[in-house]
């Protein structure tokens, strides 16, 4: 298929032409960036949902019943799932469709699973132009499977309006431990398994969590109105690099870290004295599909909850303003780099670093000055 | 650009042995693949499907029951109705010698009967898929 | 003299390293009494029965069934004649998985794999001519189990021979379908209820009836070690006795009644000193942890049936002596029955000719090589204790890791048995490629040029499922409607208490509702099990 045809299939609702746009974008083909550029006017519609929680919580069985919901709802549905890729050979075994048999035959359910491909945080680099791609294909729902390893998921929090964390009974001592990344990444918290003794102690112990657990953490409590003035827009332009140094050797600009970009306003107020949402704690048991009509009750809500405050169109803005920032810092870092080590400043600065006969500040100053512009 | 080769491997029918497809799925992962794993009992129809969502480059078809001769070539036409025909389509598992030519004929680009060498599997599998 | 050896690692299809030889050191703390015992004696290392095989051969039973009841009648009724004694059905796939023959998902699939059965009508068939009183017959099927056994009670009463009078074994094991086998429908509690509704009905009221075979066949020929079938299969006897005491039954009362089914594969003494192991760990745990009275609760009788993945495609004949032997295995182990596989099975089902050949192959054992004059006549052997020792060692490591989980079915739905064995089949296949493990005509001795005879195999004519399905549509258009419905009716109701569901599957069977409408009514109620990922 040539990008041509592939758009033209694309637009007219071939499924064959977006499976394979996808493939596309993930493997960064040279057609990746004229597909993006036009499908681009097309997205901003769809409901992004991810589920993120620890392997083995139930999120693909989860999410197989939250499509199904959502079907009976009208909805169409998008399933992207994340799985990790071997750090030793580089493949992956991608199994989360054995657990999606309930949707995947229906037409109005499209799924596609990601590897991480050596990326951390629990999505792959690529999920975020995956989901443009589907928002722009006309899905109105879209909910994102990550991997589940744990801590550092917060990207998914990016990626999604409505990020839903999946526990399981009986995890107190293991939320009490990872409680700082989990709570700020909730909108909605599903205690699933609820089949299984000690569901409703969880909740509790979650709910506690969220009331006052983080209040001397932060040193605010997010749901009380009080958040810090005007930093609305401040959460969402955080997560792209207020709190990282650019690394210019690793090409990453970004290096700030999960504690660094805390949740309080995406809960909290744009303005003082708007209403607020306060993370919803439920039980569910993926296995039957009990508690799955309202935990979709609550994400459907909680969409009204985000256009209704006006947080849907901030979050555009702030999108734009983040990838823009992506773009223009990994683009302007990516050229210094190249440029420097054309010329060979960057091995000489690197090997006066290293014997300490110039300092890394002044070396880096010294790279951009000469090679940054013109 | 940042290509793998993904594959399926998928079990057609009422076809409980699932020892041969883990394994080839565990090889083609340490060979460097992304494998889709669909699990047992899967109708072709599903496996179809399952095969353009995920865009796959392979679809390697692991049989153990008898029904290879039906569900294979049903398999291949709703690829190719769908446009699919690009897919190289692999089987292995207990298939008799004679019906080789039969699923050959009807479009499988391999067929590999029991004691296959993994090693041979992915070196067929690399060299036919990045050929297309 | 050089001391120089073959090579560095001398290892089985286990991957357990040996050593050069055994001594005394390698069985220090071995105690007559407390481990082995007499023959006939607990714990019942050296065999179940003090006389073994000098009292009675074992029973030669080879596992029939293809096509519909008429074939596989005719291949029962040949056997028979050839000097079997027991008759063991295969059902195909849709019968195995509560699909009725003209089913969407049947297609392609009926008589394949073995019989196709789908209402009362084919039993009929099935065992026209055999009378039940006369032969032990075992039937190789796990949640729709309890409709087979219904269907057999059915044509016992239509042939006039009591309930106590008909003897046999159902598989019914549905704890290793989900670790292994996969011809599971539903989830774990509903089908663990089925199995306890059978075992203390067939107490009450089919005495002499197997109501499980506790198998680590399929465990085994999904890739797992020795030690590894042995700890699974063992931990599954121990839920199975767990749950049927929950429901209210004394342990003696059931446990005499359940037997075992092991594989036997390439690795002879290991395998000798398997079936060693099982009895001695099933005879402690039966009576120390379950405060089991009654000696025959405390015996562990199984089947055993040779290495189906042993066999080989390539110079297929070798598989006569590769069966030759594991059978010997078997025999040297003690086992109450075994089921020889036939050289042609690689590839298909076995042709006529092949099957005798397997037949007379334990015929050969017994009559022939004296193996079956002594009881036990490896115990002492430094190696063979040795082995026995570590075995179960083994085992009771895996039970204190299962039991860590919660339990088998805990440990079932984190994947622990899935994963374990698709961890030893990988590395099995690893070492088989770099020539680790050497297989004669594969990667050892291959002919290059092997001339590819044209094999002759037995093919199912596609004519058998348009046949079968006439049959069961007849059938279905033919019974007396209400009566179908109303047991159908009665069967949901029953269904959705706590009631023995035994009576209302036999009324459902005798009203010639079928096999796939009676599994539909539970997959309604209970849903459908999904098998757990990959990894
Ligand atoms: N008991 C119970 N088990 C569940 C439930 N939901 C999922 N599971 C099981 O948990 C295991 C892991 O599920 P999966 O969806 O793969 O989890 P993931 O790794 O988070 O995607 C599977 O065995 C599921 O059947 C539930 O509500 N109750
Ligand atoms: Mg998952």
């Amino acid at each position: 298929m040539d990008l041509t045809t592939l758009l033209q299939r694309f637009q007219q609702g071939d499924r064959r032409a977006l499976a394979r746009a996808i493939t596309w974008v993930e493997n960064g083909t040279p057609e990746a960036g004229e597909l993006i550029r036009s499908t681009y006017p097309s997205t901003g519609r769809a409901h992004v949902v991810g589920i993120t929680g620890p392997p083995g919580a139930g999120k693909s069985t989860l999410v197989d019943r939250l499509a199904s919901r959502y079907r009976e709802l009208g909805q169409s549905v998008a399933i992207v799932a994340v799985d990790p890729t071997s750090p030793f050979s580089g493949g992956a075994i991608l199994g989360d469709r054995i657990r999606m048999q309930r949707t995947l035959n229906d037409p109005g359910v499209f799924m596609r699973s990601l590897a991480s491909r050596g990326h951390l945080g629990g999505i792959s680099i690529a999920t975020g132009d995956v989901v443009g791609l589907l928002d722009a294909f006309g899905f109105d729902v879209i909910l994102v499977e990550t991997v589940g390893a744990g801590q550092s998921e917060v990207e998914i929090m990016e990626l999604a309006h409505t990020t839903t964390v999946v526990l399981i009974p009986g995890m107190g001592d293991d939320i009490q431990a990872i409680k700082a990344g989990i709570l700020e990444i909730g909108d909605l918290f599903a205690v699933n398994k609820a089949d299984r003794d000690g569901a409703d102690r969880s909740v509790m112990e979650i709910e506690m969590m969220l009331d006052l657990g983080h209040m001397g953490e932060a040193g605010i409590n997010r749901w009380d109105g009080e958040a810090q003035a005007n930093s609305g827009a401040a959460r969402r332009l955080d997560r792209t690099g207020h709190h990282g140094t650019a690394d210019l050797a690793s090409g990453n600009p970004y290096t700030s870290s999960a504690s660094a970009r805390h949740a309080a306003d995406r809960h909290g107020t744009a303005n003082p004295g708007d209403i607020s949402w306060r993370p919803p704690v439920l039980k569910t048991t993926a296995k039957d599909g009990q508690g799955v009509d309202a935990l979709v009750d609550r994400m459907i809500e909680h969409l009204n909850f985000l256009k209704e405050t006006g947080r849907w169109e901030q979050f555009k803005r702030h999108d734009a303003a983040a990838k823009l920032r992506e773009l223009i810092t990994l683009r302007a870092a990516r050229t210094v780099m190249d440029r420097a080590t054309a010329a060979g400043d960057l091995d000489r600065l690197t090997a006066s670093v290293a014997d300490r006969t110039v300092d890394p500040y002044t070396a880096a100053e010294e790279v951009l000055s000469r090679h940054l512009g013109t | 650009m940042n290509r793998k080769l993904r594959v399926l491997v998928a079990k057609l029918g009422l076809d409980a042995h699932d020892r041969g497809a883990k394994v080839v799925a565990r090889a083609y992962r340490d060979a460097g693949f992304e494998v889709i794993y669909t699990g047992i009992y899967q109708r072709p129809e599903a496996v179809a499907e399952a095969a353009i969502q995920e865009d796959v480059d392979v679809v390697a078809i692991s049989s153990l029951a008898g029904a290879h001769l039906t569900l294979i070539p049903q398999l291949i036409h709703l690829l190719k109705d769908q446009g699919a025909d690009d897919m190289l389509v692999l089987a292995g598992g207990v298939i008799p010698e004679e019906d080789i030519s039969a699923l050959l004929a009807e479009g499988v680009a391999g067929v590999f009967g029991p004691g296959s060498d993994l090693d041979e599997i992915i070196r067929f599998t690399r060299e036919h898929a990045a050929a297309k | 003299m050089s001391h120089q050896e073959r090579k560095e690692r001398f290892a089985g299809v286990s991957d357990r390293e040996v050593k050069r030889a055994y001594t005394p050191d390698d069985v220090a703390g071995l105690e007559y009494a407390r481990d082995l015992g007499d023959p006939g004696e607990y714990p019942y290392t050296r065999g179940v029965h003090p006389t073994m095989y000098r009292g009675k051969l074992w029973t030669m039973r080879q596992f029939a069934g293809f096509g519909t009841a008429e074939e596989t009648n005719a291949r029962f009724k040949y056997l028979l004649a050839q000097g079997q004694t027991g008759l063991s059905t295969a059902f195909d796939m849709p019968t195995l998985l509560g699909y009725d023959s003209d089913h969407a998902y049947a297609n392609g699939e009926v008589g394949k794999l073995g019989v196709a059965i789908d209402s009362l009508r084919d039993f009929e068939i099935l065992f026209d001519g055999i009378p039940l009183d006369q032969v032990s017959t075992s039937m190789t099927i796990n949640p729709p189990a309890s409709i087979m056994l219904c269907m057999y009670l059915a044509v016992a009463d239509q042939q006039g021979v009591g309930w106590d009078k008909v003897s046999g074994t159902i598989q019914n094991d549905i704890l290793k379908d989900y670790i292994a086998q996969k011809t599971y429908i539903y989830p774990p509690e509903p089908s663990l209820r089925l199995i306890t509704d059978i075992i203390s009905f067939t107490a009450k009221h089919v005495p002499k009836w197997n109501t499980i075979s506790i198998s680590g066949y399929h465990i085994r020929e999904a890739g797992a070690t020795a030690a590894q079938e042995l700890a699974f299969t063992l931990a599954d006897g121990m839920q199975y006795v767990q749950a049927a005491i929950a429901a209210g039954m004394d342990v003696d009362e059931f446990a005499p009644r359940l037997s075992f089914f092991f594989d036997v594969h390439n690795d002879f003494f290991e395998e000798i000193a398997k079936f060693r192991a099982a009895r001695r760990i099933w005879a402690r745990v039966m009576r120390e942890k379950f405060g089991a009275k009654n000696p025959r609760s405390w015996m562990l009788r199984t089947h055993a049936q040779t290495a189906g993945v042993s066999l080989t495609a390539q110079q297929r004949e070798n598989n006569i002596i590769r069966v030759a032997m594991q059978a010997l295995a078997a025999v040297l182990g003690g086992t109450q029955s075994l089921h020889t596989n036939s050289y042609d099975e690689a590839l298909a089902l076995p042709t006529e000719d092949a099957v005798r050949i397997a037949l007379r192959t334990q015929q050969v054992i017994a009559e022939e090589t004296g193996v079956a004059s002594v009881v036990d006549p490896l115990a002492g052997s430094y190696y063979v204790e040795h082995l026995t020792n570590r075995l179960e060692e083994e085992a009771l490591a895996y039970f204190d890791r299962i039991e860590a989980q919660g339990g088998v079915v805990k440990a079932i739905e984190k994947n622990f048995f899935q994963r374990e064995i698709a961890d030893s089949a990988y590395r099995f296949q690893r070492r088989m490629m770099n020539g680790d493990y050497r297989v004669v005509g594969v990667n050892a001795y291959a002919d290059g040029a092997e001339a590819k005879k044209e094999a002759q195999i037995l093919r199912i004519d596609p004519a058998v499922q348009r046949r079968q399905i006439e049959r069961t549509q007849q059938v279905r258009a033919t019974r007396d409607q209400a009566k179908a419905a109303s047991a159908l009716a009665e069967l949901r109701r029953a269904s959705q208490t706590s009631e023995n569901l035994m009576p209302y599957i036999l009324a459902c069977v005798k009203a010639y509702c079928t096999e796939g409408e009676i599994c539909n009514v539970w997959r309604d109620l209970w849903g459908e099990y999904r098998e757990e990922s990959v990894y």
